[in-house]
């Protein structure tokens, strides 16, 4: 800051007096040129790197301009004409971008997942907004989610019902991963806390639950409620399949948070606890108050991380059957006409999945700043 | 008392959850209450089940829980299919998620009687080969020592792959990858040089995913038996009856020349008293089965026999491509048998 003004003093000055002409920087040091030496050029090994990439760059892109747009098959066309065309053959997406986002839920009752979806991601973008943040979001919550619920199960108000084994796509992997997070955020905090408590036998549960479900993998954890579970039931009870995987991931998602809370727990000065037991404020009342509003904005990299990553690995559900965004797009695959497109496919949910997460990291960086405005130096 | 609470409403979310039904009642009953099949089938196998772009389960298997529902229920869409992976597949069957697993499932003596559950009649004979490119030059399975073999885990598939190669006193290096597209990939980008599962799973890959279906043969060899048959629950004799006599009265369909066109001329017109009892014209024997006497003829009006069955979702006509083989009737000297219905 102090630099630029002296600067521009010394400019002004320069070309009031008129007889020295402002002399620009030379080109190789300013504007592209400049940039790249700076950056790119600037030592003889960072030379050799970019020259190595650049050569890449030109080998991969564009074969894959090519492949996506120039050679691909736009139309609707059949599965042949696609085998004849050299690029991507978007017909296939065509054909079931429908299957792929919303799996087998019957055809004709498709706008009820697709509202779903609607009401859900409007919502979502509502709460990013920091003015809504009100007691009244969380009954708005409650609203959405009951008509949500309503919209997808039916067999009410004229709606048909439709088994949760006829879910999929992208309703259920959002499911998935918001009841997995928004469950298992408030959980994992309580075991954070739990970890750190003086009490031994609440220190000693939460440690043993952080430590187990961490030291087995998500796989495990889905396979334990979707296959173990059941069998300890007694004859003839069952508890819905989905409702089984969704209570894994909750579980799952607890103990990761637990350990993502409880670094930004630490990370607390001792004073900040002094000075809350010194107002007199009781644990819950300086937990709430003090130590969880700074803890929480520390960790906020650490959560997304942890979020994104979980949002990611609710794929994990086609392993006991549940056809989730991943489980549609490769059961599509399966059709006997239309097999072999599998590039296309998850080329489509990887566009999918990366708005998702890039916009979880967005908002992250954003809400990052904010909060922080307080502290920045 | 907060915790009392929270544990009451736990228990509440878990029973809203859950289907109590009477432990008492057969699985017949429980179907005709509920209005529809529960059904178990793959998470997508071409020809066999597999969601079409709008959602709906076709294939053979597919089919045959349509037909069991069409004899029980008099209406062959009134199933209600659950996708299940190869590993919890007997699992969704016992816990009761499912009364019956259309599943390509093999029959094996372990899996008959310690797995809780019965097999109804074989609805598809398929045997484990190999494929391999063309240009390496191996003719016979004998040729494998030392191949590196792509196959598909948690299935007889993996188990066979390993016998055939200890009984011939060969080395094999396997590669093993759960997903049927990367299997695919992985053995058409040459990462391994055979690929091993079902004959009629190695016919459709190479039909459909090979760039030149010329370049790679299926060698001579079936290295096992893979009878694939639906399942029900252990301990339910009424309901294993109906399913056995479901694919029978499917299979006497396309004996006796009873197709879904045919049908409703047949039941009127026919003389053949094979065909009158089969259709319910004479006799009662759907109320043998604890049905309706119309049970043969809706499943084979809504489904068809059989052979339509194969033709609509594997045979010639489809890409899959599939002859007949062992899977043709007794008569054309396939395996295809139904025992009579009478």
């Amino acid at each position: 800051m102090a630099d630029q003004t002296l600067h521009r003093t010394v400019e002004r000055a320069a070309r009031e007096d008129g007889d020295a002409p402002v002399v620009q920087p030379p080109a190789t040091r300013s504007g592209v040129i400049g940039w790249l030496k700076g950056n790119l050029f600037n030592t003889w090994y960072n030379s050799v790197i970019t020259l190595v990439l650049l050569y890449l760059l030109l080998q991969i892109i564009p074969g894959l301009i090519d492949w996506l747009l120039l050679s691909a098959v736009w139309e609707p066309a059949t599965a042949e004409v696609c085998r004849a065309a050299s690029g991507a053959c978007w017909a296939f997406i065509h054909e079931k971008y429908r299957l792929i986002l919303f799996g087998t839920y019957p055809y004709s009752e498709q706008w009820r997942p697709t509202l779903a979806v609607a009401l859900f991601l409007g919502m979502i973008l509502a709460s990013c907004n920091r003015h809504f943040w009100k007691p009244w979001l969380a009954l708005a919550w409650a609203i959405v989610l009951l008509i949500c619920g309503t919209l997808m199960y039916g067999g009410v108000l004229g709606l048909t019902q439709v088994p949760t084994t006829r879910w999929g796509g992208l309703p259920l992997t959002l499911m998935l991963a918001t009841f997995g997070l928004a469950v298992g955020f408030p959980l994992g905090i309580i075991m954070a806390l739990g970890r750190r408590s003086h009490l031994p036998v609440v220190r000693l549960l939460s440690v043993a639950y952080i430590e187990i479900i961490r030291g087995v993998p998500l796989i495990t954890v889905l396979f334990m409620a979707s296959v173990m579970f059941p069998l300890f039931l007694p004859q003839g009870v069952s508890v819905n399949n989905l409702l089984r995987a969704q209570a894994g991931i909750i579980l799952f998602a607890a103990a990761y948070l637990a350990e993502v809370v409880r670094g930004g727990l630490q990370a607390i000065p001792k004073g900040q606890y002094e000075a809350a037991d010194s107002l007199g404020l009781t644990y819950w009342q300086a937990t709430r108050l003090i130590i969880l509003p700074q803890a929480l904005r520390i960790s906020i990299p650490p959560l997304v991380n942890t979020f994104i990553g979980m949002f990611k690995d609710t794929s994990l559900v086609i392993i006991v059957g549940l056809l989730d965004l991943v489980g549609s797009a490769k059961a599509a695959l399966t059709d006997p006409a239309w097999r072999g497109f599998y590039r296309e496919s998850y080329f489509f949910i990887a566009v999918i999945y990366f708005v998702f997460c890039f916009s979880m990291s967005k908002y992250s960086q954003h809400l990052e700043k904010r909060l922080n405005a307080g502290t920045r130096r | 008392m907060r915790l009392k609470s929270l544990l009451a409403a736990g228990a509440v979310v878990v029973i809203a959850g859950s289907a109590l039904p009477a432990a008492a009642q057969g699985t017949l009953d429980q179907i005709v209450e509920r209005g529809e099949v529960n059904c178990g089938v793959t998470t997508g196998l071409a020809g066999f089940s597999n969601p079409d772009s709008e959602g709906n389960w076709t294939g053979l298997d597919a089919d045959i829980c349509r037909a069991v529902a069409a004899a029980i229920l008099g209406d062959a869409e009134a199933v209600n299919f659950v996708p299940a992976t190869a590993q919890q597949r007997f699992q969704v069957l016992q816990s009761g998620e499912v009364d019956l697993l259309s599943r390509v499932t093999t029959w094996t003596l372990t899996r008959d009687t310690s797995l809780g559950l019965n097999f109804a009649p074989t609805t598809f004979y398929d045997g484990q080969g190999f494929m391999i490119p063309k240009d390496l030059g191996v003719t016979s399975a004998m040729e494998l020592d030392g191949a590196t073999v792509c196959v598909q885990p948690g299935t007889t598939t993996e188990l066979n792959l390993a016998d055939f190669f200890r009984a011939n006193d060969m080395e094999f290096e396997p590669v093993v990858i759960e997903q049927l597209d990367e299997v695919n990939a992985a053995y058409f980008s040459g990462r391994c040089d055979v690929y091993t599962t079902d004959a009629s799973g190695l016919a459709a890959t190479r039909a459909s995913v090979a760039e030149n279906p010329d370049d790679h043969i299926i060698l001579p060899e079936l290295i096992s038996k893979e009878p694939l048959s639906p399942a029900v629950r252990q301990g339910d004799d009424q309901f294993l009856d109906i399913v056995k006599w479901v694919v029978y009265a499917l299979i006497e369909a396309e004996e006796y020349g009873v197709n879904s066109e045919n049908v409703d001329d047949l039941l009127e017109n026919s003389s053949n008293p094979v065909v009158r009892r089969l259709l319910g014209a004479s006799d009662e024997l759907g109320g043998h089965l604890g049905l309706s006497n119309e049970w043969a003829y809706n499943a084979i009006k809504q489904v068809g026999n059989y052979g339509e069955i194969f033709e609509r979702n594997v045979g010639s006509e489809t890409p899959l491509n599939l002859e007949r083989g062992y899977n043709d009737l007794w008569t054309r000297g396939g395996l295809m048998y139904a025992m009579p219905v009478r």
